[in-house]
């Protein structure tokens, strides 16, 4: 820090031209993404939530077995149990989507993002992309170790599948595909908001408020909107059962969810190409 | 080259910048002069595709900004506000913005070194200090070895040492043929650093002019203090057209219009003793104040730069 006299010329090195790549804004987003320290933990609490928290409840369910009422034991679905973490890591993955972008106007950095990358867009898809991809990988070996465990755990039962089972591999890749699309959802919502408080607020108030105003609305209402709220949509394809018979088909509630998602990726593009930043 | 033509941007309902026109030429420093909120920073945001310009254009290299297929390696930028994620360290952000051009992790190394960060670059940039955050900037800006850099207030928050070190480093960069456009709100900073002056204040154009014009300026309003046991002899010697005096005490006359040569030759033709003779420049500050204040004056419709010559003085 002491050097008063500029030491070596900075190397005017006539520059091959390289120019901004979406390859290049891929392996910048992907640096970004893993050098946080919030980012890494966020990543890990989902991590370990997607794997531990379904083994864990199919343990206690296990140890309980006897107490369990006939009709619970028949209706036992330990595929559903074994992608059940997702209701803890979607929290995890839903906020660390909006910080994606959020935390960029938070702390200005985002001046220097689009300065790099002046046409803007790029940003956002790669944004989108790289965290697509880390959702999708890791909320996919976490439900597989998860599968595999609670299999497991509940052989002592004979309640177990195998991932051949009609509906199961699907399940378990269905956990990782809504919660990547969950992902998706709300770096748009970032995007879209610019704020972190504005963008957690509301993916929860989308993703969990909802159905609760929705559920207190008189029945008919209720089960006539609620298969399109965004969390009943999104987990139809991370479900091997239904409880509530009111729900989308598997890819028709699946592919709406993702329709939620592209609209908010499209609204924050819009959103970023308009406004100053 | 850097050209703003026309340039007006509002925010809402506040005019920011205002039919701005000017040019920065490659070779010197320019300096972008004006009072805090005068639209410094929303001119070089402007300039780098941060913000759109409600009318008017600027362009860097002839294309604006948000055209440039390598904008790092055309321009290189830091803005006043910090443009960096305080979680992340300074190695990691430089090598984030190398990443979108595909630069070399070697030239991150590069310039880290060249800034002198090379002991906190794997720490948090968000406890750095203003000095440290400054040198990161201008770090992040050097990464492309641009032909252009943009700075905004790059001497804010550096100490003396710093002060010297940037203002070295910003000389040679021009001096290799580089646009070196940086603004400031001192004009003492700008003497030292720029050839070229661009001032506004409130978001219009005021001068676009050189430095040594601005310092001819305050030295057209330089005051000649004289101590004589004869005020009034010396006043008969030196009165004629365009020359100012005035007594502050009984035996110092204060002149205006002449140079201390000129003072001193005049009392020695008549025999005039005199025991002092001083001549007063009017600051740097000062000939920027005039040259700011006489625009907000020719706005009201009022007077000729005589006029704001002796407002230097005064």
């Amino acid at each position: 820090m002491s050097a008063v006299g500029v030491s070596e010329p900075p190397a005017r090195t006539t520059t091959p031209e390289h120019g901004v790549t979406l390859a290049g804004v891929l392996r910048s987003e992907w640096t970004k993404l893993w050098t946080l320290r919030s980012t890494r933990w966020s990543l890990l609490f989902a991590f370990v939530a997607m794997a531990g928290l379904g083994p864990l409840v199919a343990a206690v369910q296990m140890s309980r077995w006897s107490q369990l009422q006939a009709h619970d034991r028949l209706t036992y679905d330990s595929l559903n149990t074994a992608v059940g973490g997702y209701h803890l890591s979607q929290l995890a993955i839903g906020v660390l989507g909006v910080l994606v972008i959020s935390g960029e106007y938070s702390t200005g950095m985002i001046r220097s993002s689009l300065m790099a990358v002046p046409r803007r867009l790029p940003v956002l898809w790669s944004k989108v992309i790289v965290f697509a991809i880390v959702s999708f990988v890791l909320m996919l070996i976490a439900s597989l170790i998860s599968f595999y465990a609670v299999q497991a755990i509940v052989t002592q039962h004979h309640v177990q599948h195998s991932l051949g089972d009609p509906g199961a591999l699907r399940t378990v890749i269905g956990a990782a595909l809504f919660q990547t699309g969950l992902g998706v959802l709300c770096v748009g919502l970032g995007a879209i908001l610019r704020n972190t408080a504005g963008g957690i607020a509301t993916f929860v108030g989308l993703l969990f408020v909802l159905p609760g105003i929705s559920a207190i609305l008189p029945a008919s209402v209720d089960n006539a909107i609620s298969p399109y709220l965004p969390l009943s949509a999104g987990t139809t394809v991370a479900s091997h059962t239904f409880d509530n018979p009111h729900h989308l088909t598997i890819w028709g509630g699946f592919g709406l969810f993702c329709a939620y998602a592209a609209l908010a990726v499209v609204l924050g593009a819009v959103n970023l190409l308009r406004r100053d930043a | 080259m850097i050209e703003v033509d026309h340039v007006t941007k509002r925010y809402g309902e506040k005019v920011a910048i205002e039919d701005l026109t000017f040019r920065v030429q490659p070779g010197v420093i320019t300096g972008f002069l004006g009072p805090n909120g005068a639209g410094k920073s929303t001119t070089m945001r402007v300039i780098l595709g941060l913000d759109r310009a409600d009318a008017g254009a600027a362009t860097v290299n002839g294309r604006p900004y948000r055209d440039l297929r390598a904008p790092l390696h055309d321009v290189g930028a830091m803005l006043e506000a910090r443009a960096i994620h305080t979680g992340r360290s300074a190695y990691n952000h430089l090598l984030a913005m190398a990443q979108t051009h595909g630069i070399a992790r070697s030239r991150v190394t590069e310039v880290i070194e060249m800034v002198g960060l090379e002991q906190v670059a794997r720490k948090r940039a968000g406890g750095f200090s203003l000095g440290m955050g400054q040198r990161l900037g201008i770090a992040a800006a050097l990464l492309g070895d641009p032909e252009i850099l943009i700075l905004d207030e790059p001497a804010n928050g550096l100490d003396p040492e710093g002060i010297l070190w940037i203002r070295t480093l910003l000389k040679r960069l021009a001096a290799e043929g580089r646009t070196v456009f940086l603004s400031s709100h001192l004009m003492a900073e700008m003497a030292q650093t720029a050839e070229h002056l661009v001032v506004i204040g409130k978001g219009r154009l005021i001068a676009d002019t050189t430095v040594s014009e601005v310092v001819a300026q305050a030295s057209l309003g330089t005051t000649v203090r004289v101590r004589t046991p004869d005020p009034e002899g010396l006043r008969r010697a030196l009165a004629r057209d365009g020359v100012q005096i005035s007594g502050r005490e009984r035996d110092v006359l204060a002149v205006n219009g002449l140079s201390s040569a000129e003072v001193g030759e005049a009392a020695a033709a008549v025999g005039v003793v005199l025991h002092e003779l001083v001549a007063e420049q009017a600051s740097l500050e000062q000939a920027f104040m005039a040259l700011t204040g006489g625009q907000v004056e020719f706005h009201a419709g009022a007077p000729s730069t005589d006029g704001t010559a002796q407002e230097v003085a005064a």
